[in-house]
């Protein structure tokens, strides 16, 4: 099947499916043969994990949470020391000048109000634009305020729910997809921004700059929900915000790719990731092709670029990055059998 | 290390063979059980969140048409006005007295849409360019309107006449609203640029026009009659007056003086924000603010543009 599609239906809410043995590519099922025998450590794993990772512990993470601090205290610094570099909330903003316009809160705008004006759809174009190139939900874990939070009370949840003192329920993820029509709905229908009275994006952003609201209770509510009954509710099962960027995401050239050769399939990735159905093609006879690219529900936060011990998730921006040749350290890991293969192979080519 | 890779296949093995145990025990229903439970907890949270976002219409409810706050010059009628707003704040930003300030949960689907509180800091046009409406990224400001004069947030009414020291024959001498009121304004005459705090400009008058001195619509009228057009632009001239003080004489022959209301009134509520009577005299009625003269024009102008 067509891996846009694919991904458009996924990020609706459609289940992964297991792909048919003859949907695997030749050199995949090669792959997935020579791995039958193979066993991994945990021991190994951590080896091979640190040996990756030796100089850069949490790399994609640290970048992510400085730039989404710096984005937003870029905000509230243009407010309050009047540097006017970028005036506004995340809803609606300009940079320079130029009008930046979120694409949820727009549409919100355009179905409540049933008027477009000029500087709205130049910001919505801009916006569009930029998140397009930089993949879509990559909004959602590198700018919005709420993931960042809602990614500290996600530790506290996991810690809690090890001890027994948290539960994690989980909701079919088709119902993100029944609150964008109804909030898209109500707007029309209402001729109210209804989403954007329990928007926490929103509302913490203008907290942020504005300075505290009541409305911070909500937010307060929501993060304690997530805490104690599910894991990460709002970004998984409600935010029409990540279904708008998703969709914006579908074709995006930045995103998260898998190379399905090296890994060991132990889920380290799947066990960190927000969204773990885009992960799906990391379990064992999952993965179509040796090389393929996650679907349009990944939110690039790079936790499972971090997590993989064995370099087989990586960030590609398609038609610029070459991805770089395997360390000859996994070599030794393969089973000799395969080991010989790609040496044959080599010698051929 | 040999025992390791001899436990583990062990311990694998059984655990496989208790989980095979309890599928056999809980019997196949068990996975379509599972989804039977998600999905009704699907709903709920579809119910619950619905329901909950629903909760903003509760302080609109019988007032889609009346303004139960001041917005910011150039807002669209109530309704069209919270439909546009995006919530960002940025005629918060601009404005120079800090006078627009952001709605918060108990004022329903206004939540983060910009509201004025004339009493605590009215707008007095000290950005002389209406900043906020050029601003405004969805023309909930709308941006047909061009100047000052134009503009119509309400329109101001002798409120409570007893409160008056106008009307009471009385003078003022001090500061308007006391030493810990942290309101500004601009004074042309002390500084064309920057507002400053209401406290630092005492007054002394033998009968108190304080509303009619401050009133912005006044003060560029009085300018345009003495040919000095604001900011160098004739059309900035309002065409009439906002407010005076007039002499009435009442039924029994008493005679007193009394802010009377023109048609020129902008309702930007500086004259509410510096009376200096305990509750202010005179205030900016702004609820049926799309049914006054002014405003109709613009609004209506503003339907037929965008």
């Amino acid at each position: 099947m067509n891996r846009s599609l694919e991904s458009f239906l996924q990020l609706l809410g459609r289940a992964p499916r297991k792909p048919a043995k003859a949907e695997l590519s030749p050199e995949v099922q090669k792959i997935y043969f020579y791995k039958k025998g193979e066993k991994v450590t945990k021991a190994q794993l951590e080896a091979l994990h640190d040996e990756h990772h030796k100089n850069s512990k949490n790399k994609w993470r640290k970048r992510r949470w400085f730039t989404l601090i710096f984005v937003n205290l870029l905000f509230v610094l243009s407010y309050s020391l009047d540097i006017q570099l970028l005036e506004g909330a995340l809803t609606a903003s300009r940079f320079m000048g130029f009008h930046m316009a979120d694409l949820n809160s727009a549409l919100q705008v355009m179905l409540a109000h049933k008027q477009v004006l000029i500087n709205l759809v130049i910001g919505i174009s801009t916006i569009f634009i930029l998140w397009f190139i930089l993949g879509g939900r990559t909004f959602c874990s590198w700018v919005c305020p709420y993931h960042l939070l809602a990614e500290w009370t996600e530790k506290l949840h996991l810690w809690l729910a090890a001890r027994g003192l948290a539960k994690n329920y989980t909701f079919h993820r088709g119902v993100r997809t029944v609150f964008y029509i109804i909030f898209a709905l109500l707007a029309l229908l209402t001729g109210y921004t209804v989403y954007e009275f329990i928007s926490p994006t929103g509302i913490l952003s203008r907290a942020i700059i504005y300075g505290p609201t009541l409305a911070l209770i909500w937010v307060a509510f929501l993060l304690l929900f997530e805490v104690f009954l599910s894991r990460r509710a709002w970004c998984r099962y409600v935010c029409p915000i990540g279904i708008t960027y998703g969709l914006v995401g579908i074709f995006s050239p930045v995103r998260v790719t898998y190379d399905m050769t090296d890994c060991k399939h132990e889920g380290d990735c799947r066990s960190v990731c927000l969204v773990p159905h885009v992960l799906d093609v990391t379990i064992k006879n999952r993965s179509t092709d040796v090389e393929i690219g996650l679907g349009a529900d990944c939110t690039r936060c790079g936790l499972c670029v971090d997590a993989c011990p064995t370099n087989s998730l990586n960030f590609e921006f398609k038609g610029l990055s070459h991805k770089a040749t395997k360390p000859e350290v996994e070599r030794s890991l393969m089973p000799e059998s395969r080991q010989q293969q790609t040496e044959t192979k080599e010698q051929q080519s | 290390m040999n025992q390791v890779t001899n436990d583990n296949p062990e311990q694998k093995t059984t655990s496989k063979n208790t989980i095979k145990k309890k599928q056999i025990a809980r019997g196949p229903g068990r996975r379509a059980q599972e989804a039977r439970r998600q999905f009704l907890r699907s709903v709920a949270l579809t119910a619950g969140i619905t329901g909950i976002s629903l909760a903003g219409f509760i302080p609109l409810k019988g007032h889609a048409d009346t303004r139960l706050i001041m917005r910011p010059p150039g807002a669209l009628d109530e309704k069209d006005y919270l439909a546009s707003c995006i919530k960002c704040g940025q005629c918060v930003q601009v404005c120079p007295v800090n006078a627009v300030k952001l709605d918060d949960l108990e004022d329903g689907f206004g939540l983060g849409s910009a509201y004025i509180n004339a009493r605590e800091q009215a707008c007095d046009f000290s950005c002389d360019g209406l900043q906020c409406v050029l601003a405004c990224p969805t023309g909930s400001l709308t941006h047909i309107l061009d100047y000052v004069k134009d503009t119509r947030m309400g329109l101001a009414k002798l409120d409570k006449p007893k409160l008056c020291l106008a009307v009471a024959g009385k003078g003022f001498k001090g500061i308007a609203r006391g030493s810990d009121y942290n309101g500004v304004l601009r004074y042309e005459k002390i500084d064309r640029w920057n507002p400053i705090p209401l406290k630092d400009h005492p007054y002394d008058v033998e009968i108190c026009d304080l509303c009619v001195q401050a009133c912005p619509i006044e003060q560029r009228y009085n300018q345009c009659q003495d040919g000095q057009y604001p900011s160098g632009d004739k059309n900035q001239c309002p065409p009439k007056r906002a407010i005076g003080l007039e002499l009435i004489e009442q039924r029994n022959g008493v005679k007193h003086m009394k802010p009377v209301v023109y048609d020129g009134c902008v309702g930007c509520g500086v004259c509410e924000m510096i009376c200096p009577a305990e509750q202010a005299a005179i205030v900016v009625d702004y609820d049926q603010v799309t049914k006054l003269p002014l405003s109709a024009e613009y609004i209506n102008k503003s339907k037929g543009h965008s």
